[in-house]
């Protein structure tokens, strides 16, 4: 540990404003990256669905499934 | 090998593949990268040699993401080149979502030299060598990103776009040197941010760490962004049909 | 028309700089603008900054080849535009010819009349400027070797934005980053024979990336007015 005691860390020997800064930007959009691309997700599988939903109206197409691990995808990271 | 390069090429493939290894990628990214924070942040010890005291922890996020930076255009490129000469379509939908990344990165790395720079330089910007080329490749990378939404046709946006990133991989060797070459002929600072003679190894192995991580982020996001890029663009094939319908 | 012959190329070539030469001449009005607006830009400077002759003559290097650059930069756009506007273009890519030659022929022609005549130029602004003597043989031919290259360059990204309707602006995004190492090898190449010291180096790496250029470059033109032309 190169700190004695907690605020001796958040001031990080004086510099503390711009080691603060530098990390909470760089984290800050590291997180709105992850963070884009999951409502991005959501948005398209939102709109996929919703027109899914609007065809059911026509008579239902072949039966071909997908294999099983798409589905699978779909239900751990949605 | 050749149908191994065939499946992964195929966008049904991929989205099933990618599912699987997707998980992997965070979680030993993010693994990493709360070592590697926890590590820099408080265990490194103070930088004592040059005085940069405690700034010099900015490097934890400074050097990754410059790295990162570079890697991402260079993949970009690779991606495109795989697209250009097997017009493998999952290439470009990964060269698509590369480019916003690479300029945040490159952002980020110009930021963090910039605040560094108050502490070391005592001003927040310098024609650095390294901030100069990271600048420069910020500029590149926003012009892939524009030449490719300027195209009505996604078609030829895409291949404009992959042009202009092979000739950016080419330059950006020349550029680095060329700017290295001004930077010393006009001798200013006797003092770059990065350059230390020998770190100890309590100090570059969080650095590594750190790095290792930034580039797990970079394979993961590129992956989960990838994935929506497929499901956009095959909206209309039959598998993806199959699969909406399924997951509800 | 399986192999082409040596001579078939070199003719191809020939005839499309000659072409181009033509139609140039025929618009002499458009080609002096480049030049009027080198004048423009390092007219600026002096009312901007300062018209004393110390100050001048310190910035007058990287001036003289910014303000060359800009104005090579402004003339790209139309490179290939009229040619895209009535269709010549798509007649260039339906030659037997490689398109990169023919290309390449453009290039050079662009050449001739925006590189080489603000090369010629620079030294009477250079006086404006007060340029210190013994570097004014240096500006011009540091200018006619980089503007070279620079039409190399920029006519990779005069190609890839043909297409689109106001690609101006969008050229310029994409090409000035591109056109950073040329600028610091001739500012370098001039600021070296103001010092004294050999301009060898700097002449040597202008050369050397206008050699890489000629080489890359046209591969890079004909792949993007393909994919301008035919999406």
């Amino acid at each position: 540990m190169a700190f004695s005691s907690f605020a001796a860390f958040l001031a990080m020997g004086g510099h503390g404003p711009y080691v603060w800064a530098a990390w909470g930007v760089t984290a800050l959009l590291m997180i709105a990256c992850v963070w884009h691309a999951r409502i991005e997700r959501r948005l398209l599988i939102r709109s996929l669905t919703r027109r899914t939903r609007r065809e059911k109206m026509r008579p239902p197409q072949s039966g071909k499934t997908a294999p099983n691990s798409l589905q699978a995808s779909q239900a751990d990271d949605t | 090998m050749w149908t191994f390069i065939h499946k992964w090429g195929s966008p049904k493939w991929f989205y099933a593949m990618s599912a699987r290894v997707q998980p992997w990628c965070w979680a030993v990214s993010l693994l990493l990268i709360a070592t590697g924070t926890v590590w820099g942040l408080a265990f490194a010890p103070t930088e004592v040699n040059q005085g940069q005291g405690d700034s010099f922890r900015i490097i934890y996020v400074h050097v990754p993401a410059a790295f990162l930076a570079q890697s991402v255009f260079v993949s970009m490129a690779a991606a495109s080149l795989v697209f250009m000469v097997w017009k493998i379509k999952v290439a470009d939908m990964a060269a698509t979502v590369m480019a916003p990344f690479g300029a945040v990165m490159t952002f980020v790395a110009l930021f963090s030299g910039a605040v560094w720079g108050v502490p070391t330089w005592g001003t927040w910007w310098m024609w650095d060598a390294r901030l100069t080329s990271m600048l420069i490749l910020l500029f590149l990378f926003l012009g892939v990103i524009a030449l490719r939404g300027a195209f009505a046709s996604r078609d030829s946006g895409s291949k404009a776009a992959s042009v202009l990133a092979m000739v950016g991989v080419i330059n950006i060797p020349i550029i680095k040197y060329s700017v290295d070459w001004w930077f010393t002929l006009h001798q200013p600072a006797t003092f770059t941010l990065t350059s230390r003679p020998a770190m100890p190894t309590e100090m570059w192995l969080p650095l590594l760490v750190m790095v290792l991580g930034f580039y797990g982020f970079f394979i993961a996001l590129t992956l989960m962004r990838t994935r929506n890029e497929i499901l956009r663009r095959e909206m209309n094939k039959r598998w993806v049909i199959d699969l909406i319908r399924e997951a509800r | 028309m399986l192999d082409t012959p040596q001579g078939g190329l070199w003719v191809a070539f020939k005839a499309t700089l000659k072409r181009d030469v033509t139609l140039m001449f025929r618009r002499r009005g458009e080609l002096l603008n480049p030049l009027v607006f080198f004048a423009l830009v390092v007219t600026l400077f002096p009312i901007g900054i300062s018209p004393d002759p110390a100050v001048l003559s310190l910035i007058a290097p990287g001036l003289l080849w910014v303000a060359a650059l800009l104005a090579a930069l402004l003339s790209l756009d139309s490179l290939f535009r009229t040619d895209y506007d009535d269709g010549s273009l798509e007649q260039l890519l339906l030659t037997p010819q490689p398109l990169a030659v023919l290309g390449l022929a453009k290039v050079a022609a662009h050449w001739l009349f925006t590189g080489l005549p603000l090369a010629i130029v620079a030294p009477l602004l250079g006086i404006m400027l007060a340029l210190p003597a013994g570097s004014y043989a240096v500006l011009s031919l540091s200018l006619a070797i980089g503007s070279a290259s620079l039409s190399l360059i920029g006519a990779i990204g005069a190609a890839l934005t043909v297409g689109i309707a106001r690609g101006g602006v969008l050229l310029s995004l994409l090409i000035l980053p591109l056109y950073i190492p040329v600028l610091i090898f001739g500012v370098g190449a001039v600021q070296a024979a103001i010092n004294g010291d050999g301009i060898a180096a700097h002449l040597a790496m202008l050369g050397a990336l206008l050699a890489a250029s000629l080489l890359l470059a046209p591969w890079a033109i004909a792949a993007s007015l393909r994919i301008s032309i035919n999406g």
